[in-house]
């Protein structure tokens, strides 16, 4: 038997997905089911004069309708002390889609019919729907108590870097904006509780089934015993499923007071305003610098826009994107700083990467702007400022935050072996002079981001127990082995992933291996699958626990032949002593053994079940270099993708085809941000984004073919050498597309563009630079 | 709101039902015929994660109202199973890696299943056409143009697509 590890096996979660036998939350009956739906605010920021619920609580099939009077005691969401969300607005809406009233009928279509008939009406109080409005001069604070809506502000350097900055023979201002997007899994938000005598169970999508456990039993003062939370499949998750969502909390108290399971569908336009959104950064910019490009000093600062309740996670992100801010660069100097601010908007949370795309697009950009600056190519900027592999690990100026391996300028190179930059450069020039051409732009993003989240004191931020993962190996008698895991995938494929670790370390054919996951009942205990942690966390556990039971295995084995533990090898399922092939015994012999006392040595631990955690003692740090070539049409503004090249290092890869997957997800996700999305607020906070017609997630037709190459630096940091990869391609992706859209343009004096690059604003940039070279030549 | 009665054949089942005037064809297969296979993305008929074949063209389910589905043949995910395999569709699928978290799958499928009986041999382009309607979130969409043209060689629609379209086109 070869290496699993490293083979592009199919995945084993497929044919029941492929052939509609998944489970996901919304496909479990129970009888007795009825239906809750909200109430939600069509105003983003008033004071609740009344709520009449007469005519709906009269309507057929309505077993009755909650507001937060009727809800007393029921706690609020963790966050920031003072700044808790209730399940159902208080005095207050904060945003338009927050929650106000609940109904519950026997039917949906009766639910959502009663959810119209509910009167409530507002007061509206002045709206602050953006980060401008919110730290306005004379800003009326929307959290209760609060004189203002910055709600954090953090220093996280002893400098400010003036006279670093001051000292630099040249220094430039950058303002850049990271635009809020929305994760938009394909599955919106459902959960389904059941509340028995003996306790509760509830399904939902999560990314963090025991985390989420661990927060309601809190709340209703439950032993964790008597909370089963359950993850089904999951529809994706992008981050913004690992937020705790008040419907989570209100079906499981509905349902303990209608003695009947009760489920919650979001609809897509409920999803839109009420999962948590991501990014929503603006960055205020300086970099010092000398004649060759050399990046001297860095001042960020960053104002993060919390939405109308501050999230747990979302408050946070911030100090991400400060520990991430100099990216994979030297720079002598960085001084970061962060404000957050609450505004009239749906929260932010976080969505693939987390702060750490934000930091990467920020630093990607400052690079290519000092190179235009000089007027030196962006290439040999990133060169000049590489932390070398001869560097790794390397400890960055932020305490805890060591870069483990890699080889920034191997990437770069590699890169560059799959694209002809000369020709390229060759093909731009001769386009810019042809006015019937589509100019031609190439865009370069070598970039570092964090994975495989713990360790424990920096996830504990976050509100979780610890930053470890758990798993159990056992090995049935008949020789087949049952993995369970604490995290919890939504399309990572770690069925697949976790049985190719385990087949490696036992012997065990991958088909004879099975995963449970997702279901606190089940497993053990865990926190979940986020920040790139699923194989170097959760499958280091895994590796770690198989290897217990292989270590128990020999000892068996060593017993049954009558040989030194140190002689046994393993291979193809057989145990045998080294030098004597003939004599051995299978490992199914050896799992039936390990549950005969008699036959083993006395004081022998029986059965071959074996728990372990990990908790590592440092992030691993992905990397990589990718290549955006577009071309732009003159005449549309238009950006169409030519190519896209990215080269990863993630480590030792598991599953090629799986890790090609996520790179391709995450390059998508990187390249609508950079072209399509925006979720947008009116003045008056109505979202310009409520539905899939107004907020395009691109289609096959929107998005190009991806060209994927690795370099497989592994870390030191975990067992397996893995780094994680989930969130690579949405953090390379954005500044390599907009890099290259302002190389473009380039020519023409354009140094700079906003996300999304949208036809229009392309064509406007494109146009104002046109007339601005036209007058001055 | 009126009720009305509805004769449906679903995956070769014929089924009687009385329904509610507005109650969509995505949430009869799913409710009332119990096949949860077919999903729910979006509330505007734009990400495609309902596509179910009817009477050999794929719909998007949640635009169709169950009372205008009377007397057709309706073809879902489930509908495909070929004597216990995987349809060759559902096969590029997982040979090529064409789907990860599996939500947008059914609907992807369904719509790959119709393109391949409307055009057996597409191109890379035709495939990105013919699944336009259907958003999926995961996989950047580049192993679903694989797995389509994977389908495309090994067998098309596969059979059961295709008894279904030609017993009523
Ligand atoms: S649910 Fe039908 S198109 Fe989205
Ligand atoms: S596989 Fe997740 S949406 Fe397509």
């Amino acid at each position: 038997m070869g290496s699993m590890v490293g083979a592009s096996v199919v995945r084993k979660e497929d044919p029941a997905l492929l052939t509609g036998r998944g489970t996901f939350v919304d496909d479990i009956r129970l009888s007795g089911t009825v239906h809750m739906v909200f109430v939600r605010s069509y105003t983003a920021h008033a004071r609740i004069l009344s709520i009449d619920t007469t005519g709906a609580a009269r309507l057929p099939g309505v077993l009755g309708v909650w507001t937060n009077a009727d809800l007393e005691g029921l706690p609020a969401s963790r966050s920031v002390p003072g700044m808790q969300r209730p399940c159902l607005a208080k005095d207050t809406v904060h945003f338009v889609g927050e929650p106000v009233a609940v109904v519950v009928a026997t039917d949906r279509y009766l639910a959502a019919d009663a959810a119209e008939a509910v009167l409530v009406e507002y007061e509206d109080l002045p709206v602050m729907a953006s980060i401008a409005a919110a730290t306005a001069e004379g800003a009326t604070p929307i959290m209760d108590g609060l004189p203002s809506n910055v709600v954090l502000e953090q220093q996280l350097s002893a400098t400010d870097a003036e006279a670093e900055l001051a000292a630099a023979p040249h220094r430039l201002a950058i303002a850049l904006v990271n635009q809020r997007c929305a994760a938009v899994p394909m599955e919106p938000t459902v959960c389904l509780a059941d509340w028995q005598s003996s306790g509760l169970t509830i399904w939902a999508t999560s990314q963090t089934p025991h985390h989420m456990r661990n927060e309601i039993a809190q709340m209703f003062g439950l032993s964790q015993q008597e909370v089963r939370f359950v993850a089904p499949d999951v529809g994706g998750g992008f981050g913004a499923k690992a937020s705790f969502y008040p419907e989570f909390l209100l079906t499981a108290e509905l349902s303990r007071r209608l003695r009947r399971p009760v489920k919650y569908v979001e609809t897509r336009s409920e999803n839109m305003t009420s999962m948590v959104h991501g990014r929503a950064q603006e960055h205020d910019v300086e970099v010092g610098f000398d004649d060759e490009g050399h990046l001297l000093a860095l001042r960020v600062r960053i104002t993060q826009d919390c939405g109308g309740w501050p999230d747990s996670t979302g408050i946070g992100l911030p100090t991400l994107t400060s520990f991430m801010s100099g990216g994979c660069y030297k720079i002598p100097t960085i001084a970061p700083s962060f404000r957050s601010v609450v505004t009239n908007t749906t929260p932010v949370g976080s969505y693939r990467g987390a702060g750490r795309p934000e930091a990467s697009y920020m630093i990607e950009r400052v690079v290519d702007h000092v190179a235009a600056e000089l007027g030196i190519d962006p290439l040999d900027v990133r060169r000049r400022n590489f932390v070398q592999p001869g560097e790794m690990p390397y400890a960055t100026q932020f305490e805890g935050i060591v870069y483990d391996e890699a080889d920034f300028p191997g990437a770069l190179d590699k890169l560059l072996e799959h694209v002809d930059y000369e020709a390229l450069r060759t093909e731009q020039a001769a386009r810019r002079e042809d006015p019937t051409a589509p100019l031609l732009g190439i865009g370069f993003s070598t970039f570092v981001e964090m994975g495989g989240f713990g360790p424990t004191p920096l996830f504990e931020q976050f509100g979780y127990v610890g930053g470890w993962e758990s798993a159990n190996v056992r090995l049935n008698v008949d020789g087949s082995a049952v993995i369970k895991v604490g995290t919890s995938p939504h399309g990572q494929g770690h069925q697949t992933a976790f049985a190719q670790i385990v087949a490696d370390q036992l012997s065990v054919p991958f088909e004879r291996i099975t995963l449970i996951h997702g279901d606190t009942a089940t497993v053990q205990e865990g926190i979940g699958t986020m920040g790139s942690r699923g194989v170097p966390v959760g499958g280091s556990a895994v590796f770690k626990a198989a290897n217990k039971v292989r270590d128990k295995a020999i000892r068996i084995a060593a017993h049954m032949l009558e040989a030194d533990e140190s002689d046994i090898e393993l291979a193809d399922g057989r145990f045998s002593v080294r030098g004597a092939p003939d004599q051995g015994v299978d490992m199914a012999e050896v799992a039936v053994r390990a549950f005969k006392p008699h036959l083993l040595p006395d004081g022998f631990d029986l059965g071959l079940d074996e728990t372990a955690f990990h908790e590592p003692t440092n992030l691993s740090y992905p990397s990589g270099a990718h290549c955006c070539v577009v071309e732009i049409d003159r005449d549309t503004g238009k950006v169409l993708i030519r190519r896209y090249v990215a080269v990863d290092d993630c480590g030792v890869v598991i599953n090629p085809l799986m890790a090609k997957g996520q790179i391709h997800g995450g390059v998508a996700q990187g390249i609508a941000q950079a072209l399509i999305e925006e979720v947008t607020y009116a003045e008056n906070g109505q979202p310009g984004a409520g539905t899939l017609v107004d907020y395009t997630v691109p289609s096959a037709k929107d998005l190009p073919r991806y060209e994927t190459d690795h370099l497989v630096t592994p870390t030191s940091f975990n067992p397996l050498g893995a780094k994680g990869l989930g969130e690579s391609g949405a953090t390379a992706a954005p500044q390599a597309v907009v890099n290259a859209v302002v190389d473009a343009m380039g020519h023409l004096g354009v140094r700079t563009i906003d996300m999304p690059c949208t036809p229009q604003k392309v064509w406007r940039v494109l146009n104002a630079a046109l007339a601005a070279h036209e007058n001055g030549s | 709101m009126s009720h009305h009665k509805v004769r449906i054949t679903v995956n070769g089942t014929a089924g009687e039902d009385e329904v509610e005037a507005r109650q969509l064809l995505v949430h009869y297969l799913r409710e009332t015929r119990g096949l949860t296979g077919t999903h729910v993305g979006c509330d505007t008929s734009n990400c495609g994660a309902c596509t179910v074949l009817l009477d050999g063209r794929t719909v998007k389910s949640c635009t169709v109202f169950t009372v205008t589905a009377d007397g057709t043949d309706v073809l879902t995910v489930e509908g495909l199973d070929e004597h216990g395999e995987m349809s060759p569709v559902q096969q590029g699928f997982q040979a090529c890696h064409g789907l990860q978290c599996g939500y947008c799958t059914p609907g992807m499928v369904m719509s790959a299943t119709g393109l391949l009986l409307e055009q057996p041999d597409p191109d890379d382009d035709a495939i990105r056409d013919g699944i336009e309607g259907n958003l999926c979130r995961c996989t950047g969409y580049d192993m679903i143009v694989d797995s389509v043209r994977w389908a495309a060689a090994h067998g098309g629609a596969g059979t059961a697509a295709t008894a279904h379209a030609e017993g009523k086109v």
